[in-house]
């Protein structure tokens, strides 16, 4: 008996270590080709340690020269791009989708339900039924190729993925609360920010951050929408070091490694929340 | 900003209704924009043939658009291989997900640090898992190549990539490996929740760990396997990025998803009628799966 539970012991810590294997090898093998020269990657089989490890790449990415490849030349001005984009969206999305949840939650109000329904259920849409007739719009306007536009058309699945978050997290705050606060001749206004607000904290933070990786970390409006500088985001720009003859995989590595960088660092500091926020509303695709 | 009010006007003088729709405003008008106006746009070019290069002509057709996608074996095509994706990544992010969930359940030494450093490939950008995977498998300097020839298991490197069929089932691993994390996540979550007093009271009748999980643990993940299968299918329907990135539909179209498709129809062929047509069919499938699933998640919760 005890040298039976030994054994299930044993498998059980076999397999732990073999989900951490699955884990950590393909984004440390996604690191270590970032800090190898270009002849060391070429090498068969590869070099699992790199014997000279350089950090050229990432220079080339944040000091520029001439003759750096292009997708290297503009990737700090996509981190750029993604920052402001991601920054904008995260917080208009925020202030209207919780502000709304709240009426959503708290209000009685005529037709609550059916315009509350169709909002969440945008998030099942694919982003390619919309996109014809937007990008139709967006050109009219002029507007191809800009931040403004992208932060606009990210919208399309913030905001309801905001509204829907938080109802379920205002809907776990008491109402007798918000009552209490009333009676004591607090305002309407005043009861949300007092109460609510301080109340809902870990909703709005994995909200928060949760939007700001989705917003981060969308490709496919930004592949059509932009095409310089200008607007470019990093994913876009990550999937340029595969020029038409040939592939930087250093370069390309070295994007990853920098664009994984934020969602990685805010998945791991507010791990408590996404979590709480993940499971509110079990989101992102 | 969006309370254009004198000073005088307050709060209170409004009626709650009045109140609601106030706060609701410009979310629903931004929405409206952004997504039912196009929308409704959408389904109205999917009865039209509309060519980017023609911008005058938009000429009334009809259901041709459907219908020739109907009788178009490129559509069925990729039709079933959106579902073969669907069905196997789903199915592995399900198994996967809720073994590993159970492991960490555990409380052995480290199962927290896994916990939290599984966030990892779930936090790692769509786009990064794409070109992270493929140059794995690259077909001359990959990773997977090197390894399996050290340990010889393979006698020469592979394309692994140029094959129809691993390719396909290639990117299915990618995604596996992008999305197990988070059906992880959901699982701990109610794993976390789960009375333990009937664990206690199944343990003094005798039962064993396998039917403690089979009768008490399986059950009570219902409502949550149920919530995973619905948001991973519906995500999974949708694939775009990961092909793009990994494979643009290739090699011999073996990785051309329906959304790929209609990428390709739309913004390369530049037939914006079709692939208007075309997303239609997918937003309508999407939905169908959805409604089935939420259906059985009603009774899923029911049930106990």
């Amino acid at each position: 008996m005890f040298n039976q539970r030994k054994f299930v012991k044993v498998l059980l810590y076999l397999a732990m270590v073999l989900v951490a294997i699955a884990i950590f090898a393909p984004f440390y093998w996604l690191i270590i080709s970032s800090i190898s020269t270009m002849s060391e990657l070429l090498c068969t089989p590869p070099h699992w340690i790199p014997k000279h490890p350089t950090f050229d790449n990432y220079l080339n990415i944040f000091f520029p020269k001439t003759g750096v490849a292009k997708a290297a030349k503009i990737f700090m001005y996509t981190v750029r791009n993604s920052l402001i984009i991601a920054g904008g969206v995260t917080v208009i999305s925020l202030i209207l989708g919780s502000l709304a949840a709240y009426a959503f939650v708290r209000l009685v109000f005529p037709m609550r339900k059916q315009i509350l329904i169709s909002i969440l259920a945008t998030r099942m849409l694919p982003a390619i039924s919309t996109m014809i007739p937007l990008y139709i719009i967006v050109t009219k306007f002029n507007l191809i190729d800009t931040k403004i536009s992208l932060i606009i058309l990210y919208f399309t699945f913030t905001i309801p993925y905001v509204i829907w978050i938080m109802t379920g997290f205002f809907r776990t705050i008491p109402s007798e609360l918000e009552d209490a606060a009333r009676i004591d001749g607090c305002s309407r206004l005043g009861s949300f920010l007092r109460i609510i607000l301080p109340l809902s904290t870990p909703g709005l933070i994995a909200t928060t951050v949760i939007a700001f990786m989705l917003a981060w970390d969308e490709f496919f409006f930004a592949l059509i929408f932009t095409n310089t500088p200008n607007a470019k985001t990093v994913p876009v720009a990550i999937t340029e070091f595969a020029g038409r003859h040939l592939i930087d995989y250093g370069g390309m590595c070295t994007g990853g490694v920098l664009a994984s960088i934020p969602p990685v660092l805010l998945a791991l500091i507010f791990y408590r929340f996404i979590v709480r926020g993940l499971t509110a509303g079990a989101v992102k695709g | 900003m969006f309370f254009p009010f004198s000073k005088k006007f307050r709060f209170r003088e409004l009626n709650e209704a009045q109140l609601a729709y106030l706060i609701i405003f410009p979310s629903v008008v931004i929405l409206l924009c952004v997504i039912f106006y196009p929308i409704i746009y959408t389904f109205y070019l999917s009865f039209h043939k509309m060519f980017l290069t023609q911008p005058g002509r938009v000429p009334f057709i009809g259901l041709k658009n459907y219908i020739r996608f109907f009788h178009s074996s490129f559509f069925w095509n990729a039709l079933l291989r959106t579902a073969y994706f669907a069905f196997l990544s789903v199915g592995m992010e399900l198994i996967l997900g809720l073994g590993i969930a159970l492991l960490l359940n555990q409380n052995l030494i480290g199962s927290k640090f896994l916990r939290v450093s599984i966030m990892i490939p779930w936090a790692i950008p769509t786009v990064v898992i794409g070109i992270m995977w493929k140059w794995i498998y690259n077909a001359n300097y990959g990773a997977l190549n090197g390894l399996l020839f050290s340990l010889g298991i393979i006698p020469k490197y592979q394309a692994w990539l140029a094959k129809p069929f691993i390719a396909m089932n290639f990117v299915i691993i990618a995604d596996v490996w992008h999305m197990t994390p988070f059906v992880v996540l959901i699982f701990l979550a109610s794993l976390a929740v789960l009375p333990k007093a009937l664990y206690e009271a199944a343990k003094i009748d005798g039962a064993s760990a396998w039917k403690c999980f089979k009768s008490i643990t399986l059950p009570l993940l219902t409502p949550a396997i149920l919530v995973v299968l619905v948001f991973r299918t519906v995500e999974a329907f949708k694939v775009f990025d990961i092909i793009y990135v990994m494979t643009r539909g290739g090699p011999a179209n073996a990785t051309q998803v329906i959304n790929y498709y209609t990428y390709l129809e739309t913004f390369s062929y530049l037939h914006f009628g079709r692939g208007s047509a075309l997303s239609f069919i997918i937003s309508a499938i999407v939905l169908i799966i959805a409604l089935i699933y939420i259906k059985l998640l009603y009774k899923g919760i029911e049930y106990y």
